[in-house]
């Protein structure tokens, strides 16, 4: 299954899953990251991590550590 | 419960909670203005930050708490928030109102916290601030709406132009005066109410009395969460045994711990919001977003950084000089008005030597702070300051620090003062601590001195590559890189053992950019800069003092006091330059008797066992010694020991001369360059600094972390020293 970190610069996705119940995966939760929820990926930090996406129509940063929690389904733009 | 009666009596207690750039402290500022008391809760690391708002002659108790995006208290420094906002913090009471400002550009995920805050069922108002931001983005919200979904007053504001602050501290008022509750709004499934009420029992059981509402959400929906760690010691029943088992019979019933909370409160602020906040189909491309693709770009953006941290480090190094300077000749002026004022003697030798030398000594580092707070204040009102973060994150990340770490470290050359005190944007606790432990190691400006006067004194000028690069340069150089480079095993050391523990998250928000308001600055500047003076001042003046007096006492000082006024008399009267030469070689002669026999001198000789291993004489040993408040005493202490008097500088001559001249009784040279060597080694990774390790003290909530720095700093400092000094004997 796809995770945040796999996308591509400019590429959008819809969440499905927020893994673990840890407090870094509520973090993330609060944050936004629903179900149901569309990202944009905006950016990798120049030495590789972390990266910024935007999210309810803020940005937001994580580590690709991070990212890698978040389950999504890449959308195909049209 | 608060009737007016009771009102009338005490203070209204207004807590101001909000997520993380919200514009929650220009709103506090303009709310109260300057005076605001500051001070720590106990026990942890969050300061307590109180300030008096007035509103048509009455006086409110405004409570700012740390910035949050919600409150799930997974530390005890994060359980501060929850238990003032429930009047558990028997300090501060109970509030009478809670003031929640969000974010009107970013109001879904603001509205995550107002949902907790509602839940606590305290009087609430919310202020929606920085409408203009949202307004220029095509939101529009219509705020009578939302105050009627919400059941609480809703303010518009423009903090930063304090617009709407008079009518704050009007909502404000009221919501103390009726005193009326938000409307119980039952958010979860049904579910999770009954076990609520299962919950009660289950506590009743076990002995706990009665437990706030809000308190249960918080037992139930957050596993291994703080409230739980609190309540599984009280309560006699095996409390997390039976949270778990509610847990999996709510997952049963549909609605996941925690998954459910995040999932249903945004799901509320979708309702709210609906029809009340109406957001531009396409995200317009902004300003913001622009700079933020140069500033965020694999090469320009790492090269403004440099630009940028290299701006910062020039101001707090080179522009604080003249100010500084400035501070160091208005202590001569004084010290030569008491000389003029008050003849030679022990009362003079005090008031000089101890209070005004104790005083500047601490003033001195004013201009750095204030450039350092300067900078870091426009950084960080920017928005500049998280991205910072983010460019350095994955650097940091190899010594088992964050991003945030890095501008703390990176001020701490210039002065750990300035630095310790800018961890305060790290909010995690163990980075934060160990960023605070290394921040001393960091090569400062007042190491300098030292070098300068032990490589001119010690180091062969030889040059190499035709000029371009020096001995002297290259160990200038090392010993500046050295404290950073032994910062990265401590920091890695103190990470794997006394703040062990999961990585913190890097989740955080990149606010918009917008310019910086110079109110917000300034207030910033002031706030550090008033903090420092009040409390590192009172105990590195005492320090001082003790010094001081260690260098003066016991001995007879009249035969010195009377030469000093005799050469005062004969400078007067423009009397025989000769023989004020003579009478000045006379009174140098005779200090350098007396600190040898002071309590300073002797401690210099009974630490000379100690020292020898490193190379070092006792006159190096005094120096040291005196050197503990402030490092840079060293240089004028090693001018009177060797009868140069104390004014003397790194660059002088004549202590250069008595220096090479130095030897042991056997007549061997003292000083070689293994032995400057071990000295700079020594200032370079010792805590000889009392304003560090008070302010230290300040931010840690604690004398042990300032003893355990001064102590790592002291035992790290002497094996580094003797290593150098064996290993240079063997070449």
């Amino acid at each position: 299954m796809s995770t945040l970190d796999g996308l591509r610069t400019g590429q959008r996705a819809r969440v499905l899953e927020v893994s673990g119940e840890d407090a870094i995966a509520v973090r993330l939760m609060e944050m936004g990251l629903i179900e149901g929820e569309e990202v944009e990926l905006l950016v990798f930090a120049p030495l590789g991590d972390p990266l910024e996406i935007d999210v309810r129509g803020y940005r937001l940063s994580l580590r690709k550590s991070e990212a890698q929690r978040v389950l999504i389904e890449p959308l195909v733009d049209q | 419960m608060s009737t007016t009666a009771s009102q009338n009596q005490r203070t209204a207690v207004v807590a101001l909670v909000g997520n993380p750039n919200t514009g929650k402290s220009t709103l506090f500022n303009s709310l109260c203005g300057l005076q605001s008391r500051v001070g720590n809760f106990p026990g942890v690391t969050v300061e307590k930050k109180i300030g008096q708002m007035s509103w048509q002659g009455r006086r409110f108790d405004l409570v700012d708490l740390p910035g949050t995006y919600s409150l799930s208290p997974r530390t005890l420094d994060e359980m501060v928030s929850v238990d003032v906002l429930l009047g558990r913090k028997l300090e501060i009471g109970h509030p009478d109102a809670v003031l929640c400002i969000v974010d009107a550009s970013n109001l879904e995920r603001n509205l995550y916290l107002v949902s907790q805050i509602l839940d606590m069922g305290v009087p609430a108002v919310v202020v929606l601030n920085m409408h203009d931001v949202s307004e220029a983005r095509g939101i529009t919200i219509d705020e009578d709406a939302l105050a009627e979904r919400l059941g609480v007053p809703v303010i518009k504001t423009q903090a930063h132009r304090r617009h709407g602050i008079d009518a704050v501290r009007q909502a404000v008022a009221e919501a103390v005066d009726s005193s009326r509750k938000p409307p119980v709004s039952r958010i979860f499934p049904e579910p999770f109410y009954a076990e609520c009420e299962k919950l009660e029992q289950q506590l009743a059981g076990g002995g706990v009395g009665e437990v706030p509402e809000f308190l249960k959400h918080r037992l139930i929906l957050d596993p291994c969460g703080c409230v739980e760690a609190e309540y599984a010691a009280r309560c006699k029943n095996n409390l997390p045994e039976y949270l778990s088992q509610c847990r999996q019979r709510l997952a049963e019933a549909g609605c996941r711990v925690p998954a459910v909370e995040a999932q249903r409160r945004y799901a509320w602020a979708r309702e709210v919001l609906d029809g009340v906040a109406t957001r531009p189909g396409q995200r317009a491309v902004t300003f913001s977003d622009k700079l933020d693709r140069l500033l965020t770009h694999k090469i320009a953006g790492l090269l403004l950084f440099c630009v940028m941290m290299f701006v910062v480090f020039q101001a707090i190094y080179t522009w604080a000089g003249p100010f500084m300077d400035a501070i160091e000749m208005g202590q001569e002026w004084v010290s030569s008005l008491v000389s003029a004022g008050l003849s030679p003697g022990p009362l003079r030798s005090l008031v000089n030597d101890g209070v005004i030398a104790g005083v500047g000594g601490v003033i001195i580092f004013l201009p750095q702070i204030v450039f350092l707070f300067l900078f870091i204040a426009i950084l960080e009102d920017c928005g500049y300051m998280a991205r910072a973060a983010f460019l350095m994150d994955r650097l940091m990340t190899k010594v088992g620090l964050s991003g945030k770490s890095f501008v703390p470290l990176m001020s701490s050359f210039a002065c750990a003062i300035p630095g310790v005190m800018a961890t305060r944007v790290i909010e995690n606790r163990r980075d934060r601590m160990v960023t605070i432990l290394v921040a001393p190691l960091m090569s400062c400006s007042a190491r300098l001195p030292v070098y300068l006067l032990l490589i001119a004194a010690f180091i062969p000028p030889i040059s190499y590559a035709g000029g371009w690069i020096t001995l002297p340069g290259i160990v200038l150089f090392a010993m500046s890189s050295l404290g950073a480079l032994v910062a990265i095993p401590i920091a890695w050391t103190l990470k794997k053992t006394l703040f062990r523990g999961e990585t913190p998250p890097f989740i955080m928000e990149l606010p918009s950019y917008k310019w910086p308001s110079p109110r917000i600055v300034f207030h910033r500047v002031y706030d550090r800069a008033k903090a420092f003076i009040v409390r590192a001042g009172t105990l590195i003046f005492a320090t001082t003092i003790v010094v001081w007096a260690a260098g003066y006492f016991p001995g007879d000082h009249s035969r010195q006091h009377q030469i000093e006024a005799q050469i005062e008399q004969l400078e007067a009267e423009q009397g025989d330059e000769s023989e004020i030469a003579a009478l000045q070689e006379e009174r140098d002669q005779l200090s350098a008797q007396l600190i040898a026999s002071s309590v300073l001198g002797r401690l210099g000789h009974a630490v000379e066992p100690a020292v020898k291993p490193l190379g070092w004489d006792w006159k190096i040993g005094v120096g040291a010694i005196a050197s503990f408040p402030a490092r840079e005493v060293i240089i004028a202490t090693l001018g009177t020991i060797y009868s140069l008097g104390g004014d003397v500088d790194e660059e002088d001559q004549r202590l250069h001369a008595s220096l090479k001249e130095a030897s042991w009784p056997d007549g061997r040279p003292v000083y070689s360059i293994p032995v400057a060597l071990s000295i700079m080694v020594f200032f370079a990774l010792c805590a000889q600094c009392g304003a560090t390790l008070m302010v230290i003290r300040r931010e840690a909530n604690s004398w042990w972390w300032a003893i355990f720095t001064f102590v790592y700093m002291t035992a790290l400092a002497y094996v580094a020293a003797m290593a150098t000094y064996q290993a240079g004997r063997l070449f």
